[in-house]
């Protein structure tokens, strides 16, 4: 009989606390989609080249592919649907569909992620700080460009929010 | 591409993470950001039956000053290269390099130490390191010793850290006056690995150049000092000629081997090219 | 007074898609998100060699591994099923050795599947092919196609006579002669390198076979679910009626998931084995070693223009390297076979020579993928075209607007046989002179120049073969649908279904039939519902292929929705006591076709038909359901054509190459949604961009694939894509209603072609000139002459 190796971690997963006993082998990944359902953060490439399973840890993008379920322990993580139910990059998710910058989906989580840490970090980027911090997200349907409209289009938008709203 | 099994233990100080590995058997594997050692499991290209996770040892993490040398605890994630305020005054030609290691999400997590340790010839870290003339702290059992970077990275994933040590931190020497950095390379796609790139630390003064180190990354098993195109540039203004004279010091400095889809001729070509850009850009505003 | 702005004008319209919200919402439901009861995980063990004679499998150790259910070898798997074999009639003498699930005594690539392990989880499974041992004597593999093709070569799979899996020529009467009296004649060698999809979802399939009552339901994702329900049927001596293949949303397809390929076999025998569901979704590794690779060419060409610069003829060699056997069921010999059809295609030339010889090599299959043919020939074409232009003093935009099919000379058949309708190849080039500001642009150039800033435009007209009909592969043998299905009806509420056999992999396919329905019943695409990709709920047809979706769907839909449309006025007209002429469908109602006046909403038939037939006069015809079927007749195909233009910089000293802009012109006929148009052409140049630039896949000497991840496998990333400029001429094909044709490979045909003109016209300068993909740093030095 195989050895019992699992640990037991407690992990705030969009806002939730869970607890549960995982083996140290299984990655973060995995551990959201096939133990606890979460399954819009999808697999790629299992080694940080595609970006297709970008969580936010911590607040932060991370890969969820290169990083284990037991590393997690004590810490924060958010997947898309964390941030979908928060409301905090609807207007990211109402741009990208209106300029349609997505097509099979597989990749749109991984780039909603990257494009939601990035309006945080710099609220007006140009059009090659976008395609810069998206170096690390491969998309094979768009071409990228209605990727980058959805994000520039989504920072003006904020930006005259802010301005009219005080 | 799933791990093999394995243990885990995290440890929360240096004496555990060496009990740890010593009750380990040869076969515990530290692990930090993890973000060279996961791929590796995935891959099945390593499988040690313990990892032990050091990422939360209070004394590997932080940046800090430190008789005028910037301390750099192993911890310190690639991301704040790029932000952490000590860094970007003190270290300049780390934070420099920094926006071409991969991605900005494998910069939130993976450590300075860990790819320090990795000793990836292709890394841009390890050459910044070897320019800057950065040493290591490293912790063993024994006691804290201190290593050059050219006396650290000695081959192919190959360092002077002997099993079960642990990086502690990056120390960078003081800035001198006049000291001006440059990094660059050349790559396919942003973020990939470089075909080869460049580092160059230098102190300008009265239009000459002094205390010059320049590091090259993806040209060998180590990053490698180009100690002969230094002394070609050592005490020479930066112009046209004296850049042309490193350019072809270069040859005797790099031992450049065919590779399947480029000769060494013309990685040796793309070395002086990058060479001749980076001092460009030493000298400039 | 102004009209009212008409609400029933769908087609045409930018509408936005439905399904995407649940992809931004993470909601997303693709086959490797599936998990059913007593699912079991599978892996394989993969041949480490080319070539090789395989001598043992002890599976022993593994089978006792923790968490394994089974261990199967071709032993247990291969008898369940009817070997397969890469052929089809129309390619005359075809051969390709006869697959079957996993290697038996031979193996014929490395990736090549072995054994498979079924176990628990997947990483169980992977735990336990480290136990396999598998003992193989390495032969010498056949690794380069033109060594292949030498007398008493070793030959790629054993059982063939030779490697040459197909041969054919094309020509004319008179092309020797107008190679004769041409003024100017330019060559060129040509190759062009293997890549593959990299579909960011990789291969998936969960097989559940049900003994109890024979039943077996495929969940995968693939764009072809009738396909693959026929080839499930007749392999695994099934009866149709007891195959379901459900394919719910696939993260890319782009031709690659269209091929039968032997893990999925593996999984469905697995599946039969065990009566429980298995699942299969191949890892990274595992999708470059075994997904289907494309192009691989080498090519000979030359062409010939008389003194007035008009090109005469062209005469072209191309060899096709295609792996160890024929994919199937569609062949690895179509692409061949467009590559030397499709040369020349949007000139007047009339003579023309082409020779295909397909080759056996040690390496995974070759096969279809998105734009079959089209960039290889476009780019031969066009860097001759140039060269043409560079030997005669001539502005390569003039040279072929010149040389061109007048946009008034249709119909016209080409040198090689294809017949075009309508095309627009004088209007896309005058359009795209204009948007691009091509004066300008070479005035700039030239300027640079002078500074030591070496740009380049690059200039490709193309024609896209789209709406095929049964002459792609019904006339051949295979069982592959020409034809589509659509059933449509209205709900009591009146909401409106459609159920259709073109299917979704987010190129908006839903999208559109949702317009194109809701045009023809009055009802906002919102309100129809468009269930696609299973074979138990939709009729039978093509689904996604060689740009059918627009064209052959949308006409499908189209007719659909006007029967449906037919028998909701008769039944109004009785409800109403008026003439069906009298009454037209919009806003959901049915309205007076005179005044405008709603009569009766369409939730209203619905309840009559639906709750009070007994109030409708006797005799009426309740059915608020029709189903209908349609193949393309007329011409073979629905050619469309277009034209990209490529603006670079090259870096002279580094080989890089910085991608400035881009532009297209694009004629697919009528557009239905022009935001989805414009979309699947940016994605579709950026897959020939990166082909040009970057993908690769590289194999050494042993035939191993050295650089079999997405570390090292180039993709073109954000960073060096340009922003594409998209402009339409409209040419509606005339044998359709709607008038629509493909565009889902124009943006690939002509990318790379545009992109390998525009980095040679900067390199003008130098004399280098580059005739291989991908331009690379190193092969661009190289031609500058740094070696």
């Amino acid at each position: 009989m195989e050895q019992d190796l699992t640990k037991e971690i407690t992990v705030t997963v969009n806002g939730e606390t869970v607890r549960q006993r995982v083996e140290p082998r299984l990655s973060l990944a995995d551990w959201l989609r096939d133990r606890l359902g979460l399954t819009a953060t999808h697999l790629g490439c299992e080694m940080g080249a595609c970006g297709a399973c970008l969580v936010m840890l911590n607040g932060r993008p991370a890969h969820a592919c290169l990083t284990l379920a037991v590393q997690v322990d004590g810490e924060m993580v958010e997947t898309l649907e964390g941030l979908r139910d928060r409301g905090v990059i609807a207007d990211l998710q109402a741009a990208f569909h209106e300029r349609n910058a997505l097509q099979c989906g597989f990749c749109t989580s991984g780039m909603l992620a990257t494009a939601h840490a990035l309006l945080v970090d710099n609220p007006h980027p140009d059009r090659s700080e976008i395609r810069d911090a998206l170096s690390g997200n491969y998309c094979r349907c768009t071409g990228y460009e209605a990727i980058v409209d959805a994000i520039a289009s989504t920072a003006a938008a904020r930006t005259i929010d802010q301005g009219t709203s005080g | 591409m799933k791990s093999p099994a394995l243990d885990y233990v995290r440890v929360d100080s240096l004496s555990a993470a060496f009990d740890a590995f010593e009750a380990g058997d040869g076969d515990a594997q530290f692990l930090a950001g993890g973000h060279s050692v996961v791929p590796a499991l995935n891959l099945r290209l390593q499988a040690p039956s313990l990892l032990i996770d050091i990422s939360r040892i209070p004394e590997l993490s932080g940046v800090e000053l430190c008789d005028g040398w910037l301390r750099i605890c192993a911890m310190t994630r690639h991301a704040e290269a790029l932000t952490h305020p000590l860094i970007i005054h003190h270290a300049p030609l780390l934070c420099a390099a920094a926006p071409f290691v991969a991605h900005p999400a494998i910069r939130n997590r993976a450590t300075i130490g860990g790819n320090l340790v990795l000793a990836d010839p292709a890394s841009e870290f390890p050459a910044a390191a070897l320019a800057m003339r950065a040493e290591m702290e490293i912790v063993g059992r024994d006691g804290v010793r201190r290593v050059p970077a050219d006396a650290f990275f000695l081959g192919l994933y190959e360092t002077a850290m002997r099993p079960g040590e642990i990086l502690r931190s990056l120390f960078v020497p003081p800035a001198r006056e006049g000291q001006r950095v440059a990094f660059d390379e050349l790559s396919r796609r942003r973020g990939d690995y470089a075909i080869v790139g460049a580092a160059i630390q230098a102190v300008m003064a009265d239009q000459r150049l002094s205390d010059i180190s320049i590091a090259f990354l993806a040209v060998g098993d180590r990053p490698i000092r180009a100690a002969k195109a230094e002394a070609a540039l050592r005490g020479g203004a930066l112009d046209g000629a004296t850049i042309a004279a490193a350019q072809a010091a270069l040859e005797g400095d790099l031992d450049l081997e065919d590779l399947p889809q480029m000769p060494a001729s013309m990685r040796l070509h793309l070395a002086r090219v990058l060479l001749g850009r980076v001092l460009g850009r030493l000298g400039g505003p | 007074m102004t009209m009212a702005p008409d609400t029933t004008a769908f087609i045409g319209q930018p509408h936005r898609r439905q399904n995407a919200l649940r992809h931004l919402a993470g909601r997303g439901r693709f086959t490797t998100d599936l998990v059913l009861p007593r699912m079991v995980h599978a892996a394989f063990v993969r041949s480490p060699v080319a070539r090789g004679q395989i001598l043992a499998v002890d599976v022993e150790q593994a089978s006792q591994a923790p968490g394994v259910i089974c261990v199967l070898t071709a032993a247990d798997l291969n008898p369940l099923c009817m070997p397969w074999v890469g052929t089809l009639d129309h390619f005359a003498r075809m051969a390709s050795p006869p697959q079957n699930i996993l290697a038996e005594t031979h193996v014929v690539w490395a990736g090549q599947p072995v054994v498979m392990v079924i176990a628990s989880s997947r990483a169980q499974a992977e735990d336990a092919c480290e136990l396999v041992v598998v003992e193989i004597e390495d032969q010498e593999p056949v690794v380069d196609g033109a060594a292949a093709l030498a007398l008493g070569a070793d030959t790629a799979s054993p059982g063939l006579a030779s490697n040459l899996c197909y041969e054919t020529v094309l020509e004319t009467a008179d092309v020797d002669a107008a190679f004769a009296k041409a003024a100017c004649v330019v060559d060129g060698e040509f190759s062009f390198g293997r890549h593959t999809a990299v579909t960011l979802e990789p291969r998936a399939v969960v097989a559940d076979f049900d003994p109890s009552t024979g039943q077996l339901t495929v969940h995968q994702g693939t764009q072809t679910p009738y396909q693959f329900q026929d080839v499930y049927a007749r392999h695994f001596g099934l009866n149709e009626g007891q195959v379901r293949v459900i394919a719910a949303d696939v993260g890319g397809s782009f031709g690659m998931k269209l091929h039968v390929y032997h893990e999925e076999m593996a999984t469905v025998a697995a599946s039969k084995l065990l009566g429980r569901p298995v699942r299969f979704v191949a890892d990274r590794l595992e999708s470059f070693l075994s997904d289907i690779h494309a192009r691989d060419h080498k090519v000979r060409a030359r062409m010939a223009v008389d003194a007035n610069g008009i090109i005469t003829a062209m005469e072209v060699d191309d060899l096709t390297q295609i792996g160890a056997f024929s994919a199937y069921p569609r062949t690895s010999a179509a692409e061949g076979n467009q590559v030397i059809r499709l040369m020349g295609g949007p000139y007047r030339m009339q003579d023309y020579r082409g020779r295909l010889s397909v080759v056996f090599q040690n390496k995974v299959q070759t096969s279809q993928y998105r734009a079959v043919g089209h960039p290889i020939a476009c780019a031969v074409t066009e860097v001759l075209v140039d060269g043409v232009a560079e030997a005669l003093g001539q502005d390569p935009l003039d040279l072929r607007v010149r040389n061109v099919v007048p946009d008034d000379a249709y119909p016209h058949t080409s040198a090689t046989g294809y017949q075009f309708e309508k095309l627009s190849h004088q209007a896309c080039l005058a359009r795209l002179r204009q948007m691009m500001g091509y004066e300008t642009l070479r005035a700039e150039q030239a300027l640079l120049r002078k500074t030591g800033i070496y740009r380049g435009i690059g200039i490709a007209p193309f024609i896209e073969i789209t709406n095929p009909g049964a002459a792609f592969y019904g006339v051949g043998g295979a069982r592959i649908s020409a034809q589509d299905g659509a059933i449509v009806k209205l709900t009591p509420s009146g909401d409106v279904q459609c159920m259709i056999s073109v299917t979704e992999q987010g190129q908006g396919t839903e999208t559109i039939i949702a317009q194109i329905v809701g045009e023809q019943l009055g009802v906002s695409p919102e309100r129809v519902k468009v269930i696609t990709g299973d074979t138990d709920t939709t009729p039978v047809g093509g689904a996604t292929w060689a740009c059918r979706g627009a064209g052959i769907g949308g006409e499908t839909a189209l007719r659909a929705g006007r029967k449906l449309r037919d028998q909701i006025l008769a039944i109004a007209a009785a409800v109403l006591q008026s003439e069906v002429v009298d009454l037209r469908l919009a806003d959901a109602s049915v309205i007076d076709a005179h005044t405008g006046a709603v009569r009766l909403s369409l939730a209203e038939i619905g309840r009559i038909a639906t709750y009070r037939p007994d109030t409708l006069p006797s005799g009426t015809d309740n059915s608020l359901t029709a189903a209908q079927h349609y193949a393309p007749s007329g011409f073979p195909f629905a050619f469309t054509n277009g034209v990209q233009a490529s603006h670079v910089e090259v870096d002279v000293e580094t080989g890089l190459v910085k991608l400035l802009k881009h532009w297209v012109v694009e004629d697919c006929g009528r557009i239905i949604n022009p935001l989805l148009v414009d979309e699947q052409i940016r994605g579709g140049v950026v897959q020939g961009l990166g082909a040009a630039l970057f993908e690769e896949c590289l194999y050494d000497e042993e035939g191993q694939l050295t650089n079999g991840s997405l570390a090292e496998y180039l993709v073109p990333m954000a960073c060096e894509m340009p922003d594409i400029v998209i402009g339409h001429v409209e040419t509606p094909t005339l044998d359709t209603i709607l008038g629509a044709k493909g565009v889902g490979e124009a943006g690939t045909a002509a990318a790379g072609a545009a992109a390998m003109n525009a980095v040679n016209d900067a390199l003008l300068p130098f004399k280098a000139r580059l005739m291989q993909t991908p331009m690379t740093p190193a092969r661009i030095l190289a031609a500058l002459g740094h070696v």
